[in-house]
């Protein structure tokens, strides 16, 4: 990738982030570790992969977007607020009483919310039923989901997997972000989903394994996914929970709990020195 | 006056199973990724070996219960009310509600003082989905002190039931010692033939602050906490209605199919008088801190002294 693509997509990326610590710290509460883990991630799709505008977000031929960790709102919001769907200053009123930004994403309020989500393994079920729509009104447009690595211990996730490979629905698109970490614990801890790759390959997937934090790596799968004919894919991203601010980096106690006063200006100059430096890069 | 303590009752049920543990060997917990917030967290670490977190997987959790409590285990399995009485409904109904087996279900995070998490997590339809199911026993506690009694109940209760958990703290009203818990049996707090007030869960407290408000206008209003939804205390809610005349109810869940349905049936079939609802009116919540989003929601002493005003005009 041309360093200057990069450079730009990891400056996205640190936007969201902040807006992450920015959006929790208002609100008192929220999910950061799991929306930190999948920043890098819609850097890259709402920047380079997906075919939308923020001037018609309910324009037919959108490429969908569905994230099924609804939890982790604050990572999306951040990226559509980055994008233009609606001024950044609303991040922080997130969760807050009569606010667009929902504490889990809701299609009906907020601008470039494709469904509402929140209840885990239910997103990718109307991802299948967005790219079988596709499908049926011959469009072009693509589907992508973004799954908790937890979330696909729910049976719904396998049911949805073995329609989508049955109707080969190549325009679709999951990510299962891998950050090993639940709310109990490890998934080793809790009740382990692994090996991932093999289980969606085993009900028919293309599946491709990636380093969450490698733009190169991301662009090389969704690219991938987008060649592979006859069957959906599922990259599984390796990722770090709480990635980008040192003190939430793989704890399991940052999944839902939002940083004080004081954690949030460790986390906010961590990010802005991490921004400072990629600006300063050559 | 004495101060006020405030516990929540998902608190008052983690530490009630580590209790039970010891008077029932038979015991075994379950949860579903949720040990930490439903606070079957300290069972897990009292007796790992008695404790299983069949992960996000709700469905099958209430399944792995159905299939222990078959075999002679007494099961509590918990979860967040949306996800053990939605997301797994029909396993509920089909796996432990028609075989009437010894399953609890500890369901915690009940309606709309989740908060900030916002209308996928506040469950206000699970008494609804849960008093449609034959058998199935549900108990709602107004405050730790009757949260950990049910607990005790629900455990040598023969067959299924439905435990109501909230988030929230909230004042603990009853005393320790002198209350008496009884599955089935409601509980009159206060005296008073003008109005009745047939609260549960946390609404029991608002009833009883607008029992005092109405009494500084020189109405008496009769406060009955309702802790057992189903099977309803018919006896109580017929008395109320033919020494009242004029019934609310107060319920933190949805006006249609809770609590106040539940008197209503019975008001409407054997005795009818007025009967107002306080509860959801019929819409999805929204994110915000608890104790604003009660007060925008009407779930308020406030509006329990209005509705009891209009009860009262409307029976003349
Ligand atoms: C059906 C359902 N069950 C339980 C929850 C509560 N919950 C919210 S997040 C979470 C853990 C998710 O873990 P994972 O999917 O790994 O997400 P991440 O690590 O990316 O945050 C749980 C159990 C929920 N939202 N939906
Ligand atoms: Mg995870």
């Amino acid at each position: 990738m041309e360093k200057s693509k990069r450079k730009t997509l990891e400056k996205i990326a640190l936007h969201i982030r902040m807006a992450v610590i920015e959006g929790t710290y208002n609100a008192k509460s929220g999910h950061p570790g799991g929306s930190l883990s999948i920043s890098d991630l819609l850097s890259y799709l709402y920047f380079e992969e997906l075919n939308v505008d923020p001037a018609r977000p309910d324009w037919a031929d959108r490429d969908r977007f569905v994230l099924s960790k609804g939890h982790c709102a604050p990572a999306l919001y951040g990226a559509l607020a980055h994008k233009g769907f609606f001024p950044v200053e609303e991040i922080k009123t997130l969760r807050h009483i009569g606010a667009k930004l929902q504490g889990h994403p809701c299609m009906t309020e907020t601008p470039g919310v494709d469904m509402s989500t929140g209840s885990l393994g239910q997103g990718i079920s109307a991802a299948v039923g967005m790219a079988l729509a596709a499908k049926l009104d011959n469009k072009t447009y693509r589907t992508y989901a973004v799954l908790g690595d937890g979330e696909i211990e729910e049976g719904q996730v396998w049911e949805a997997a073995m329609f989508a490979a049955h109707k080969k629905l190549d325009n679709l698109c999951i990510v299962v972000d891998n950050n090993n970490l639940q709310i109990d614990g490890t998934l080793d801890e809790v009740t382990s989903p692994y090996p991932i790759p093999e289980k969606f390959a085993a009900f028919g997937w293309n599946v491709i394994v990636i380093d969450a934090h490698d733009f190169d790596q991301i662009e090389a799968a969704f690219k991938a996914a987008r060649e592979c004919k006859g069957k959906p894919t599922a990259i599984v991203q390796k990722s770090i929970k709480g990635k980008g601010v040192s003190f939430m980096e793989n704890q399991v106690g940052w999944h839902g709990s939002a940083p004080n006063a004081e954690q949030y200006e460790i986390a906010m100059n961590e990010l802005k020195a991490a921004l400072a430096a990629v600006e300063q890069e050559g | 006056m004495a101060e006020i303590i405030k516990q929540a009752t998902r608190d008052a049920y983690g530490a009630a199973l580590v209790e039970l543990a010891e008077s029932c060997p038979d015991l075994v917990v379950l949860d579903a990724d949720l040990a930490a917030a439903t606070k079957t967290g300290g069972f897990k670490k009292a007796h790992p070996d008695r404790f299983f977190d069949c992960g996000i997987a709700e469905s099958n959790m209430m399944g792995i219960a159905a299939g222990l409590a078959a075999s002679g285990k007494t099961v509590f399995a918990s979860s967040f009310a949306m996800f053990a009485a939605g997301r797994a409904f029909e396993q509920v109904r089909n796996s432990i509600g028609y075989p009437h087996l010894n399953v609890k279900i500890g369901a915690t995070h009940a309606g709309i003082s989740v908060g900030e998490d916002g209308a996928t997590h506040q469950c206000c339809e699970d008494i609804a989905l849960m008093r449609s199911i034959p058998g199935m026993t549900i108990l709602n506690p107004a405050d730790a002190v009757e949260a950990r009694k049910a607990v005790f109940a629900a455990a040598q209760h023969d067959g299924p039931v439905y435990l109501r958990f909230g988030r929230l703290a909230v004042p603990v009203i009853f005393d320790e010692n002198d209350y008496n818990f009884e599955i089935g049996k409601s509980v009159q707090l206060t005296e008073g033939n003008d109005v009745a007030i047939i609260a549960t869960g946390l609404m029991v407290n608002e009833a009883l602050i607008a029992a005092e408000t109405l009494k500084n206008e020189g109405i008496s209003a009769r406060v009955i906490n309702m802790a057992t939804i189903k099977p309803i205390d018919r006896e109580a809610v017929l008395r109320a209605a033919k020494e009242t005349g004029a019934i609310v109810t107060a319920e933190e869940h949805s006006i249609i199919g809770g609590l106040g349905s539940a008197v209503t049936e019975v008001v409407c079939e054997e005795y009818p008088v007025p009967v107002l609802r306080v509860g959801v009116m019929d819409t999805f919540g929204k994110s915000g801190p608890a104790v604003e989003l009660l007060k925008l929601f009407g779930l308020s002493a406030e509006h329990i002294v209005e509705e009891a005003k209009k009860a009262i005009a409307l029976r003349g």
